[in-house]
């Protein structure tokens, strides 16, 4: 088989991968950790901890999804529209990899990109720039971060079980503090300020206004098409 | 496990990796710059706002400090898991003082 770029076997790329990826692979723990615990305040069980995380594994998602997860009546619909909203960049991000994935067989190259998210999308990226980026590196970082995500938002889910009453601690006050924490990590520059600013006003409105979480989604879109009108009228598009 | 809880689950995942495995198909017909892309650009954190501002808004003095007090401790520190406790810590620490 030739691949162009690969100087390296494809089982050294892959466990360069998984070993360059051990550092983030630990403050994904870290938050993972503090996924489960939520999730066991939302009544999540830890079958479908495990279940959600293994075939989900899209980390902002899964937090948005509790938001909205009251056991006996889930907004099914509601949580996998928004699921699709918040993973919707991901098509941008997979397309960066084509190609890497060109000279594979088609279920290889689905079950790689299965296995795609924020961080280890962009450290293949790095590594591409760098001339030495292979599906191999990428399939060894997804696999470390896959582990990494499922084990610990299990152990947190079973950490969290051990608490009787959460908000006789604060704890309910947890969900708000990671939302602004994972808002804070996506700052980017001072484009920022006006999609975030629309998409808080909209949806405080609308959350007076509709009953349900549909805020979540009409703050989201609105957000966001004002920021990409904005971004688009300054003549100056550069997406990564 | 609840039969809601599986269905949810799975269309989740499928939504999910159909996204993913979408980009690679797609990649050749993806608007790389532009409003396309800037807009998906701008998704994940616009939801976030949508969720964070009315949970704010909605909430009491308590609240209104501990999210202050993450955001604070977030910026200095940019960990996601100390600036949690610390918010979860305000506001157990602010409800008790203000009687909340």
């Amino acid at each position: 088989m030739s691949s162009p770029a690969a100087s390296l076997p494809a089982s050294n790329s892959f466990l360069l991968g998984m070993r360059m990826f051990v550092p983030v692979a630990i403050s994904i723990a870290a938050y993972g950790v503090v996924w489960g615990v939520l999730a066991g305040q939302a009544g999540v069980t830890a079958l479908e901890v495990l279940l959600m995380s293994g075939l989900v594994f899209a980390g902002a998602s899964q937090f948005v999804a509790l938001e909205s997860w009251v056991p006996g009546s889930l907004p099914i619909v509601g949580i996998v529209i928004t699921t699709a909203i918040v993973n919707l960049r991901m098509l941008l991000m997979t397309a960066t990899l084509r190609p890497l994935t060109r000279h594979l067989p088609a279920w290889k190259a689905l079950l790689s990109v299965y296995l795609v998210a924020d961080e280890n999308w962009a450290m293949t990226m790095g590594e591409v720039s760098k001339g030495r980026g292979t599906v191999a590196f990428l399939v060894g970082s997804g696999v470390c971060s896959w582990i990494s995500w499922t084990g610990s938002t299990l152990v947190g889910r079973l950490l969290g079980s051990v608490l009787d009453d959460p908000t006789n601690y604060g704890l309910d006050f947890a969900f708000t503090a990671t939302f602004i924490a994972l808002l804070l990590g996506m700052w980017k520059g001072k484009g920022d300020l006006v999609p975030w600013i629309v998409a808080a006003l909209v949806a405080i409105a609308a959350a007076k206004l509709i009953h349900g979480n549909w805020y979540i989604i009409i703050g989201g879109l609105a957000g966001s098409l004002a920021g990409a009108v904005a971004e688009t009228r300054k003549g100056a598009a550069h997406v990564a | 496990m609840s039969l809601e809880a599986l269905i949810t689950i799975l269309g989740m995942a499928a939504v999910t990796f159909g996204i993913r495995a979408g980009g690679l198909l797609l990649a050749d017909r993806l608007p790389r710059t532009g409003f396309v892309a800037s807009w998906m650009k701008h998704l994940p954190a616009a939801v976030l706002a949508s969720l964070v501002a009315p949970a704010v808004a909605n909430g009491g003095i308590a609240e209104a400090v501990a999210a202050l007090a993450t955001l604070g401790i977030y910026v200095l520190s940019r960990n996601l898991f100390a600036a949690m406790v610390g918010g979860v810590l305000a506001v157990f620490l602010a409800r008790m003082l203000l009687g909340g």
